[in-house]
């Protein structure tokens, strides 16, 4: 069996040889570049653009501005999503054009440069001249629902800047209640509000994002950086109003995407570009600073929260309400501080009477936010866990009993999701238990309980529950082909992409079993081509093992069915057939079945009969509405240096319940790095926008932080491994959930060392200073 | 501007190639040479995905213009490999420690490590940490790299956790 | 590929001299990790350069003159003087300071003379080098003339370098280090990679009883907008056990320095780092002295 096993990765020697192909690899040798002409105000519009002195700059090819008479009039959606086909169910806000004059945020998009070298294209941006009219900037909720007087909504179509409310409240039936108010107000109980505060953090993989185009006949070649590419098939042929087959979209090596690139970027301008430049190649590359400021980023949130609970430990109520800045555009919008209230509701639904979450998602004139790995969970842990931490330590419980009392249970049923979301697989009890060993919780809690001092010691943890897919809310749909090459080894094509996180290995791993091969027949198809590769919505939403998974296993049957057919024939005497490990075995005693022909001759037979010849494939898409719930613990040690307002990492134990491990060493890899964005999130990363202008001031890695090598202690990741019987193999999900708990983790430990509590991350020294200070630590 | 040939050594070859005097050896490394392991990251000496070996030395190519290359010898993981097809040891323990994801920041980092591996000494996870603090990377937390360093270094020194001199 | 339209790879010091004269916009490249990064900026425009960046035999490694003055040649790495091996003998706060720029890879393309010679107050190795009342040579087409670096300074990012003049040695008497130990701590967000938030370097000699504070100076990054020293805090220590000292130094320091609030830091969280770092980088850099007193 290969799943279980930790099968080196598929793609391993390619990345330390250099001979990986990433797409700034593969642009071939004559092309142009083009370089995004922004506006230098963050809300207005463009009256007059003035390209003359730009022009005249050698090697300059074309400019073109918002003012082009050939811009597609369509707006479309960016977010990564599957296209819906029922308009009443569209989602996603179609409120972007490639290029407008109307200036939504800092650096919005008025113009391109097409050029023969980056340094004429440079030159050019410099030498171009832009009337705007100004507005007033719409920076934080505040301004938004009541701009200054005469400020012009930020988009026409939404005039409240709203983009979307939305309220869950549990049924109150049986409480005794009339509204979780009442609850909140009971004199029975002990009472707490908080307000929350998280970043916008980056993405921030280290490459860049890029793409270019040419056109082959009258189609268009798009070669781009994306975890979407089937989805950037429909975009472009949507933003260009060409129809989406004359598009094709390669996606080769992909340096991290983290939810950036599960959004429709630069493809659709570069696209446009290049068409109007009868076919020439185009490369439409960011630099690291317009992938600060002008990609996406996660949304910075405010929470305002109330927690009620009794004194045997156990959570009353909760209500949250959580408000999320989107910027000028929505990109995936709402959907993502929705979805961080439900893992909200979930995670501590063990004995809640009720709980209500608000939704709401607005425009402003910041820079546009999106998708990020774990899609609005980890903000909205971060809200569920300052309460966690400061009633347990107001009330001094143990955290860890506290937590466990009021988690999720086995049987727990969303009452919200449009199909069932029952907790059907529950291991975070022994998760809970196996962090508390490895980290030394009664021990560390013991040792660091009377510290006096500039330097404090604190433990610390946190939970996470994440769902396994969109599915039962959204489409999930995956397809994959297999063909049986003469040697019996299996090519394995999907529109599942490998972004780095391990998925062409999982998905090898999961063939080879469940065809019969052994791994090192399997074949995959690392490059994702919508000519070629079957259909795919793409690497997001933890969805690839879970989902994609499926549709190996369904296609998989297919294959083995036929295989076993075309053998029945090649053997007819052949009882019991079966095929075990690239073998056709078969015999009398089943459970001793005895080889009878190597899948290679058979499949040799098979290509070059003179009476029956089949290349042996099978191909099918696979859909689902199941979906499960991941969860785990983190707990974390840190040091802190009071004085100078420092906090130290030394330590970080994640448990995670994701069900069947397919991979454990690639697994524990999606951990540590999770945990690592994690620490980057409470301590350290935050883009900053001058309120003034809008601008991002710290669009470089040397002021926008993410954790070195120096930052991040050791890191250990283990797994409890339950069935989940919704997975294609009792598995359930990983990509994104070891990014949510370590940040909260280390506010409870900090907490747990200074008595100091702080609701907003990240955890700066800045924000320590002020804490301490508040404390008279300082 | 002008063209101007660049003399050097690439990964053990004499090379002659022409270059616009405003590249840096990123931009001839990759697009001239096709040497694509040298990666564009952030072109500021930050993230550490163009470091290649200059006269065995880790150095960040985006911060180094071409013509001073001329007359050394530059190191890129393409010529790690041996004739045979074995991998170098460094890239052998990236590969058996599963140091890699998205392996866009791998190339840079291997280089440091290969410049660690050649001091013939041994390193301590802390000091393997500080070596590597010139490199960023997104996927990995750093835990699995940092191992496949120690092994590395070990392997090929031959003994484990000490000080001293190649064995 | 950079928007550079000369380049001229000096020859000799007097050779890059005679391109800047002859070129009145042309900037001096060395390293190259401050000036290409401003050309990619744009801050300049189109750029000549004239590097000195092969110009080993005459500005590069460490040497003790006739009367044990310190000579560091300015184009000498951070990473060569870290490992100098008179350095880390005789001046072994610099080396520390200069193991604290970037990382590894820009530590060997940056050099200590860039550090001083493009003005800036987070300069890593400045308040070290301040602290050490270095001596900055320059040469220009009129002969050299020796600057101390007290008079370095002429505001953010502004030296008193003429256009046509090349910092050609860093110089560090043999009475300004002589009998001091030293301390040098960077205050950064991060552990790596890291631009200096405060930057604070203490040099003390001690009497023979290893507790007496015989002579101090303590010098400063980011806490002005050029590098500088602060006179009240050696005031404050001169005479004092360490011990008591240490007690006063912090408050002693914010008296002379005057940070200003940015987004990076407020002008309070700054006061409480120098008030913070002065006392430590004093008790750390007695400990080396044999000093057993304590910060915390």
């Amino acid at each position: 069996m290969a799943i279980g096993k930790s099968a080196t990765r598929v793609d391993a020697v390619d990345k330390v040889t250099g001979r990986a192909l990433f797409t700034a690899d593969l642009v071939p040798h004559q092309h142009l570049v083009a370089k995004v002409v922004r506006s230098a105000i963050a809300s207005g519009r463009v009256l007059s653009i003035d390209v003359s002195e730009a022009q005249k700059v050698e090697g300059v090819i074309a400019i073109f501005t918002c003012f082009d008479p050939d811009l597609p009039s369509y707006q479309i959606y960016t977010a990564g999503h599957p296209w819906v086909v029922d308009p009443a169910h569209r989602g996603d806000i179609e409120d972007r054009h490639i290029l407008d004059a109307r200036v939504r945020q800092y650096g919005d998009n008025i113009a391109v440069v097409v050029a023969e070298d980056t340094v004429a294209a440079d030159r050019a941006l410099r030498r171009i001249k832009v009337e705007y009219e100004e507005y007033p900037i719409i920076f934080d909720y505040e301004d938004a629902v009541q701009p200054p007087a005469g400020t012009p909504p930020i988009h026409e179509e939404c005039p409240s800047n709203v983009q979307a409310e939305w309220d869950t409240q549990t049924s109150l039936e049986g409480t005794g209640y009339d509204s979780i108010e009442e609850i909140h107000g009971d004199p029975a109980y002990h009472h707490g509000s908080y307000t929350m505060r998280t970043p916008r953090q980056q993405q921030a993989h280290i490459e860049t994002c890029l793409s270019y185009c040419y056109m082959e006949g009258d189609r268009l070649v798009c070669v781009t950086s994306t975890q979407i590419p089937h989805i950037i098939r429909q975009s472009i042929g949507l933003a260009l109003e060409i129809p989406w087959g004359k598009v094709r979209v390669v996606k080769p090596c992909v340096g991290g995407g983290f939810g950036n690139k599960q959004d429709v970027l630069y493809e659709p301008l570069n696209a446009w570009v290049c068409k109007k430049l009868g076919g020439r190649c185009v490369l439409l590359e960011l630099s690291r600073e317009e992938v600060f400021a002008y990609t996406r980023s996660r949304q910075p949130k405010r929470f305002e929260a109330k927690a009620t609970w009794d004194d045997d430990m156990n959570l009353v109520a909760r209500s949250c309400e959580g408000y999320s800045n989107s910027g000028g555009y929505a990109s995936h919008g709402q959907a993502i501080v929705a979805n961080g209230q439900g893992s909200f509701r979930y995670m501590y639904s063990g004995q809640e009477k009720a709980c209500y979450t608000k939704a709401l998602t607005y425009y402003s004139n910041q820079s546009t936010a999106g998708a990020m790995r774990a899609y609005g969970v980890p903000e909205s842990t971060w809200a569920a866990e300052c309460m966690m931490s400061d009633i347990a330590y107001d009330m001094g419980w143990d955290g860890a009993d506290f937590r466990l009392k009021n988690a999720i249970k086995l049987g727990y049923s969303d009452p919200f999701w449009p199909a069932p979301l029952v907790c059907v697989s529950n291991g975070l009890p022994e998760c809970i238990q196996r962090g508390k060993e490895l980290i030394g919780w009664e021990e560390k809690k013991k040792l660091y309980a009377n510290e006096t001092g500039p330097i404090r010691h604190g433990v610390g943890m946190a939970l996470l529950c994440y769902k396994c897919s969109v599915a039962g809310l959204e489409l999930e749909t995956a397809s994959a082909r297999m063909l049986l090459a003469e040697d019996g080894s299996v090519m394995l094509e999907l529109g599942a992409t490998e972004i780095g996180q391990g998925c062409d290995t999982v998905m090898s791993q999961m063939c080879a079993d469940a065809v019969g091969v052994p791994l090192e027949a399997v074949h995959i198809l690392s490059t994702q081509d919508t000519d070629v590769s079957p259909y795919g919505a793409g690497a997001y939403a933890s969805r690839q093992t879970y989902v994609t998974g499926i549709a190996i296993k369904k296609v998989a049957a297919e294959l083995r069915e036929k295989i076993l057919a075309y053998a029945a024939e090649l053997i007819p005497d052949g009882v019991n057939l079966d095929l075990r490990d690239g073998w056709i075995v078969g015999g009398p005693d089943r459970d001793n079945p005895q080889p009878l022909m190597e899948l290679g001759e058979l499949s040799c037979i098979a290509y070059y009969s003179r009476t029956n010849s089949q290349q042996i494939s099978a191909e099918g898409t696979a859909q689902t509405d199941l979906n499960s719930f991941c969860l785990g613990a983190s707990f974390v040690e840190v040091e802190v240096d009071i004085p100078l307002c420092k906090v130290q990492v030394k330590n970080v134990v994640q448990v995670h319940d994701s069900g069947q491990i397919i991979n454990p060493a690639t697994a524990a890899g999606q951990v540590h790095g999770g945990i690592a964005q994690s620490i980057g999130f409470g301590l350290y990363e935050e883009l900053l926008e001058d309120p003034a202008t809008g601008r991002t001031l710290n669009d470089n890695f040397l002021d926008y932080k993410i954790p070195t090598t120096l930052d991040i202690p050791d890191l250990t990741a283990e797994f409890v491994e339950t069935w989940d019987p919704t997975g294609p193999f009792g598995n359930k999900s990983l990509g994104e959930p070891p990014a949510i708990p370590a940040a909260p983790a280390i506010r409870d430990a900090i907490l747990d060392a200074t008595g100091v509590k702080l609701y907003e991350a990240p955890m700066t020294p800045q924000r320590l200073y002020e804490g301490f200070q508040a404390a008279g630590l300082v | 501007m002008e063209m101007k040939i660049l003399s050097c050594t690439v990964n053990g070859k004499p090379v002659q190639v022409g270059y616009d005097v405003r590249e840096c050896l990123l931009d001839t490394l990759h697009d001239r040479l096709g040497l694509t392991s040298v990666k564009r990251g952030c072109e500021v000496g930050e993230c550490g995905a163009c470091t290649v070996l200059i006269d065995g030395v880790a150095t960040d190519t985006c911060l180094y213009l071409t013509a001073w290359a001329e007359g050394k010898t530059i190191e890129t993981v393409e010529g790690l490999q041996a004739p045979d097809g074995t991998l170098d040891p460094v890239q052998q323990a990236f590969v058996d420690e599963f140091a890699v994801q998205c392996g866009f920041c791998i190339p840079g980092i291997i280089m440091s490590a290969e410049e660690l591996v050649r001091t013939g000494k041994t390193y301590t996870r802390d000091e393997i940490r500080k070596a590597l603090s010139g490199h960023l990377c997104r996927c990995t937390g750093y835990q699995n790299i940092i191992t496949a360093v120690e092994r590395a270094v070990d392997l090929v020194n031959g003994f484990v956790g000490e000080d001293g001199d190649a064995a | 590929m950079y928007d550079i339209t000369y380049f001229h790879e000096a020859t000799s010091v007097q050779d890059a001299v005679k391109a800047l004269t002859e070129h009145p916009e042309a900037k001096v490249i060395a390293g190259g990790t401050d000036v290409l990064v401003q050309i990619r900026e744009g801050r300049f425009g189109p750029t000549e350069l004239v590097s000195i960046h092969e110009l080993r035999d005459e500005l590069w490694g460490v040497v003790l003159d006739e009367d044990e003055t310190i000579c560091i040649g300015p184009i000498t790495w951070f990473h060569a003087v870290n490992q100098d091996p008179i350095c880390q003998e005789r001046i072994p706060v610099l080396c520390e300071a200069c193991d604290t720029p970037g990382g590894p890879q820009l530590r060997v393309s940056g050099t200590i003379g860039g550090n001083v010679a493009n003005g800036i107050t987070s300069a890593d190795t400045a308040s070290t080098l301040f602290a050490y009342g270095a001596r900055l040579v320059l040469e220009g087409p009129h002969g050299r003339r020796t600057v101390p670096i007290e008079e370095w300074y002429a505001g953010p990012g502004k030296t008193v370098r003429e256009h046509d003049e090349i910092l050609v040695s860093i110089q560090i008497p043999r009475d300004h280090y002589e009998g001091f130990y030293g301390d040098y701590i960077k205050y950064g967000k991060r552990n790596a990679l890291e631009i200096a938030t405060m930057g604070c370097c203490c040099l003390v000699k001690l009497t023979d009883d290893h507790e007496t504070i015989e002579d101090v100076r303590f010098a400063y990054g980011v806490a002005g907008p050029t590098p500088c020293r602060s006179h009240a805090a050696e005031e404050a220590a001169r005479g004092k056990t360490v011990a008591e000292a240490a007690e006063l130094v912090g408050d002693a320091a914010l008296e002379d320095l005057h940070p200003r609030d940015s987004w990076r830091a407020s002008k309070d969280f700054r006061m409480q780092l120098i008030k913070e770092m002065t006392k430590r980088a004093l008790v750390n850099a007695a400990n080396k002295g044999g000093s057993s007193a304590s910060w915390k």
